[in-house]
């Protein structure tokens, strides 16, 4: 009886250890195949050029119009998500502390607004795109993605604030500050490093969906010079080079995943850095 | 004097206007985002009442039926394949993710949490469009060419369970790290009540902080599910897009995602098309919310009776 007790938790011991590293495993086979296949077709030409003429069919040319055209994208889009995400992160912490049930209302609401599929933004958003007649453009995909980022934004800024005291809130309202002093020049201090990490997840997440831009930012082989043109962008640029049965391009769109991967682990390990670096700032209680 | 108090005034008004103005930016974005799941909803039905109006609902959803040209839009097989691909993923995460976070809470040395928090940290962050590649670089070939032929089939590669094992590691960092919260939150008087009755670690994991955590465990793997059945370039690279009812894991399937991001650009021409495409993303949206009521409910009502 005992015997068996004993190797029952050996064997889930096992079991554990085996789904542990299966995670472990995944991740770095991920990286590592993509790195294997993307890293002998990268080069500088890639990097810096813009498609020219055959470079579907494995001429010349680089990617440079869906590096640009990403970067582009996503950093509007977070500035755009900041402008609302921020102030409303605040104001749930701020001006809402004392209405919890409204406040749980409406984190319900973010959490449902981040479970929906990117595709259905897409899609709504082109929908709305015909309604009005407007075309494919920079601006359309950035709105689109904007929407689809404010939720996780909003969240993952609204947990690093749940954490400050009320002591802190409260004392900073005695000493006279008004509400908007408060959360500016109190709480963003305070939270710095957590907002800052919030910024970058979002960043990560807007630079590499694809689903919600399929139909809203459109593609192009340019470098886009106003707000109203259609753009390229990376995730996408991958997935169209790898649907192309040419050897060449399929290489291309391991390359270009390369790219993607590289600014995705940067901003992961920049936020990690901001996260741990700037933490002797903070008010500790 | 005077001066003084104008000025004191004078920034006094500033202050206020300033507290003003943003609090009134704050309350616009609030109210955006109370708007903005009512104006999706209302914007989707609105665009698919045309086929709602048409073809009644029963036959939309039990029809078999696809020739869009002849106006007939039976979602049968693509409600089939997106169901298929994502129970299989979950069937495959589920597990893994449930002992890797007892392993993680419960049994793990400081090192291996240190290391295992930037690995679920980074794979959450990989975008979906890297895991498609990663499905045609790895899982596609190792289904065509060491699974198959392993089970006497030949088969392309491209199949629903590509799909759902691609799906699998794309969903385990969103369980996991909710199954993380959930064990960290079980109240340590519980294990130590168990041990303290004379019950090992493995017993008092298995009879008193998994019934505890259980609630929190279906319904974290109910936001899994809903996270899957949404995602749609990662397993739209694999997954095959064939229309036909998938018969085995083998088989092409074509998912609901995948077919509004296939067609939704050049359906213009065709009467109904965009409305039927809409219909496919009111679906997802519909099953989405259902998933997340359903998960909150399953915890406040454990929360109440459990305690």
């Amino acid at each position: 009886m005992k015997n068996k007790k004993v190797y029952e938790e050996k064997f889930f011991r096992v079991l554990m250890l085996l789904s542990t590293l299966i995670i472990a495993t995944a991740l770095v086979l991920i990286i590592f195949s993509v790195l294997y296949k993307g890293f002998p077709a990268l080069s500088w030409e890639m990097l810096t050029q813009v498609p020219k003429g055959g470079f579907y069919f494995g001429r010349e040319g680089g990617i440079l119009n869906a590096i640009v055209g990403s970067v582009y994208l996503s950093t509007g889009a977070t500035v755009l998500a900041i402008s609302i995400g921020l102030p409303l992160a605040l104001y749930m912490n701020i001006h809402l502390v004392r209405k919890g049930k409204l406040v749980n209302i409406l984190r319900f609401i973010l959490d449902l607004l981040w479970g929906v599929p990117s595709i259905v933004y897409g899609a709504f958003g082109f929908a709305v795109m015909i309604y009005f007649g407007v075309r494919v453009s920079l601006l359309a995909g950035t709105i689109t993605v904007t929407l689809f980022i404010i939720p996780i934004m909003v969240r993952a800024m609204d947990e690093v604030l749940k954490s400050v005291p009320v002591g802190l809130l409260e004392s900073s309202l005695s000493l006279g500050s008004t509400r908007a002093e408060t959360a500016y020049r109190v709480f963003f201090r305070q939270c710095l490093p957590g907002l800052s990490t919030a910024v970058l997840l979002s960043f990560g997440r807007a630079i590499g969906d694809a689903a919600s831009i399929l139909f809203t930012a459109g593609f192009t082989d340019y470098i886009p010079t106003s707000l109203s043109q259609p753009t390229a962008t990376l995730p996408l640029s991958i997935f169209f080079q790898l649907s192309s049965p040419i050897p060449q391009v399929q290489e291309r769109a391991y390359a270009s995943a390369v790219v993607l991967i590289i600014i995705i682990l940067l901003t992961s390990t920049l936020s990690r850095m901001f996260s741990s670096k700037y933490q002797n700032n903070k008010i500790n209680f | 004097m005077n001066n003084a108090v104008m000025v004191v005034r004078r920034i006094r008004i500033g202050r206020l206007l300033q507290d003003r103005l943003h609090g009134f930016w704050m309350q616009m974005c609030l109210v955006l985002v109370f708007v903005l799941p009512l104006i999706l909803a209302s914007g989707m039905l609105y665009k698919s009442l045309l086929l709602l109006e048409s073809i009644p609902l029963t036959e939309l959803l039990f029809s078999k039926e696809w020739k869009p040209m002849s106006g007939r839009f039976g979602f049968y097989t693509f409600v089939v394949s997106s169901v298929w691909v994502t129970l299989l993923a979950l069937l495959i995460a589920g597990p893994i993710c449930l002992l890797t976070a007892i392993h993680l809470t419960q049994y793990a040395k400081t090192w291996v949490l240190r290391f295992m928090h930037p690995v679920i940290d980074i794979l959450a962050g990989i975008p979906s469009v890297i895991y498609g590649v990663w499905g045609i670089l790895v899982i596609v070939p190792f289904i065509s060419n060491y699974l198959g032929p392993f089970l006497g089939k030949s088969v392309s590669g491209y199949s629903i369970l590509a799909g759902a094992i691609v799906l699998a590691i794309m969903i385990i960092p969103f369980i996991l790290n909710i199954l993380i919260e959930i064990f960290k939150n079980i109240p340590p008087e519980l294990s130590e009540a168990s041990m303290s009755l004379g019950a090992g670690k493995w017993q008092t994991i298995k009879l008193v902080q998994i019934k505890k955590a259980l609630p929190g465990i279906i319904s974290a793997f109910g936001l899994g599910m809903s996270r899957a059945f949404g995602e749609t370039i990662a397993v739209l690279m694999v997954v095959g897009n064939v229309t036909q009812i998938p018969k085995g894991l083998f088989q092409p399937g074509y998912p609901l995602p995948a077919l509004i991001a296939n067609n939704y650009g050049e359906m213009l021409s065709i009467p109904m098309y965009d409305s039927a495409l809409m219909f496919a993303a009111l679906i997802l949206f519909v099953v989405v919310l259902v998933f997340n009521f359903a998960s909150r409910f399953i915890i406040i009502k454990s929360e109440k009776y459990l305690v």
